[in-house]
């Protein structure tokens, strides 16, 4: 694990470094945005480049996994890319980014969403919960460990959708029966096909009555 | 996706005026964003309408009414809807998935433009996206088109199952626009494609739904939603049908059927309901019915199974509204 981690390392840094420069250029020019005064000054100081960028950005308030983060971001981003690009919460996935397979679910003010689909610039002032955030420190939540018991997934890769959506089934009241819970279920797609376990380990979540 | 402006309107009179210039409304968003990513629909401006006053459902003088922003899975899960209107929460649950339904709206829903795969892919041609380029389904890959209503622009299918359950419970729209409040039937809302397919239906550019009203029928107890789709969830419809009864022991005193995936709007079946009224509630009506009902559809080269699954579908609703199953 070690050695593929510093076998990747110098790609991955040059792209987040570059990445962290775009973002901390942005945000200090959305403060410049909102200051007329500022900007004509900037614009003295030929930085006119550099504020048009400053205009496609908007300052949104989330609170992500308890905790509260200001960002600035383009009205275009989605609520699944700021989570894994600016917040580095890669566990949220991006499987088909279309709204097909359910790999990006999160919840949003307690509610399952499909992050995919959401703009992140339309989530001002909501609770964001994602895959990162269930843990309380080392102890897994409930249905991350009947997802282990169960051999809820092969890949894994559909696995943090799946776990989300399967917490707010049962929060839903749509996890009476194995059919119900399938049927509510059936916007996350595992092409490993692990669906009989997923669905053993959300009844075994639910019928211990556990809740998120 | 194309950059675009983002505004957030805190009246409906904001929204509305803000309305021009090639501005498109935003609510939950999950079939506009969805298009924006593929650049068949590149607004230069959204209108985010998620902070006005319009997702409250409540019952008053004899109607139903469900705020434009109400969420799909809220509406599905009311207790009123489910005891007064039950066909609309069946209908709710049959589409999309328990994540877009916490996103879409009822608004949203009717507004949701077609699936037809020549609509969305930017590199053929479709007169809905790009008016005058043609139809690239009528010759193509039409096995999920429609088979009633058709031109030679367009063969598209409306996607919805909620509005095959409010077209069949006869609702209102109500829109709101400059010159005051409008009041649509929903027959009247979606239309057909003619010689201009690229308007799905009959609100106008400076116009936004406030809300949809049901009045109060006779159905809840005998009514169903049946859809076939090639997966038993989460898929578009390849025939759904919205049935309701209102039964007087085994006869029928008035009847609401509607089908969804087979036209360019929620297809009403007038005709059949007639044909239901004053029978008594057996398989053979209902045969009889459904054949009524299909009269007039054409298949293209790929759908002509609709012709047989649509009267089948007619015929299964009807039997599992009338407790025949």
């Amino acid at each position: 694990m070690d050695k593929y981690k510093s076998d990747i390392k110098p790609e991955k840094e040059d792209h987040h470094e570059s990445r962290r420069d775009f973002l901390k250029t942005s945000s200090i020019l959305t403060a410049i945005a909102v200051a007329p005064a500022t900007v004509a000054k900037a614009a003295e100081y030929n930085l006119g480049e550099k504020i048009s960028a400053a205009f496609e950005t908007t300052p949104v308030n989330l609170t992500v996994n308890g905790v509260k983060k200001q960002l600035a971001v383009e009205p275009r981003s989605t609520l699944l890319d700021v989570l894994r690009e600016q917040l580095d919460l890669t566990g949220t996935k991006k499987g088909c980014d279309y709204g097909q397979c359910g790999a990006c679910t999160v919840h949003v003010n307690g509610q399952r969403v499909l992050s995919c689909l959401s703009l992140a610039v339309m989530q001002e002032g909501k609770q964001v919960t994602t895959i990162e955030g269930l843990a309380k420190g080392d102890e897994l939540h409930p249905m991350q460990k009947a997802f282990i018991k169960h051999d809820g997934f092969q890949c894994g890769y559909c696995t943090p959708g799946q776990i989300m959506s399967g917490i707010a089934c049962i929060n839903e009241g749509h996890a009476d029966s194995k059919e119900d819970i399938k049927e509510f279920m059936s916007g996350n797609i595992c092409r490993c096909g692990a669906y009989p376990n997923i669905v053993k380990a959300i009844q075994e979540v639910k019928n211990g009555g556990q809740r998120s | 996706m194309i950059q675009f402006q983002y505004e957030r309107a805190s009246t409906a009179k904001a929204a509305v005026s803000a309305l021009a210039n090639n501005a498109k409304i935003i609510a939950g968003g999950t079939n506009l964003v969805d298009l924006m990513k593929r650049n068949v629909m590149a607004p230069a401006k959204l209108i985010d309408i998620n902070s006005l006053p319009l997702r409250s459902i409540e019952q008053q003088n004899g109607k139903m009414i469900i705020g434009a922003l109400a969420l799909n899975s809220q509406v599905a899960d009311d207790k009123l809807v489910l005891e007064k209107h039950p066909l609309l929460s069946k209908a709710l649950n049959a589409g999309a998935s328990a994540q877009i339904r916490n996103m879409a709206t009822v608004g949203g829903n009717m507004m949701q433009r077609t699936r037809c795969s020549y609509f969305y892919d930017t590199a053929l041609p479709c007169n809905k996206r790009e008016p005058g380029s043609g139809c690239g389904a009528l010759e193509g890959v039409n096995r999920m088109h429609a088979i009633f209503g058709t031109s030679d622009k367009c063969i598209a299918v409306h996607p919805s199952d909620m509005c095959v359950a409010l077209v069949a419970l006869d609702a209102i729209v109500v829109v709101s626009g400059p010159k005051g409040e409008r009041r649509i039937p929903f027959d009247d809302f979606h239309r057909l494609p003619g010689s201009q397919p690229e308007k799905d239906n009959t609100l106008q550019k400076d116009e936004l739904i406030i809300s949809v009203e049901i009045p109060d029928n006779t159905f809840s107890k005998n009514c169903h939603y049946f859809k076939v789709r090639d997966r038993t969830s989460y898929a578009f419809a390849l025939v759904s049908v919205a049935a309701a009864l209102d039964l007087d022991g085994k006869n029928i005193k008035e009847a609401r059927l509607a089908m969804g995936g087979v036209a360019h709007k929620p297809w009403r079946l007038k005709e059949a309901e007639k044909a239901l009224a004053g029978k008594p509630a057996t398989e053979e009506t209902f045969r009889q019915a459904a054949e009524i009902a299909m009269q007039g559809a054409k298949a293209f080269k790929h759908n002509a199974f609709k012709l047989k699954l649509g009267p089948n579908v007619i015929v299964e609703a009807l039997k599992n509204a009338a407790g025949l199953v």
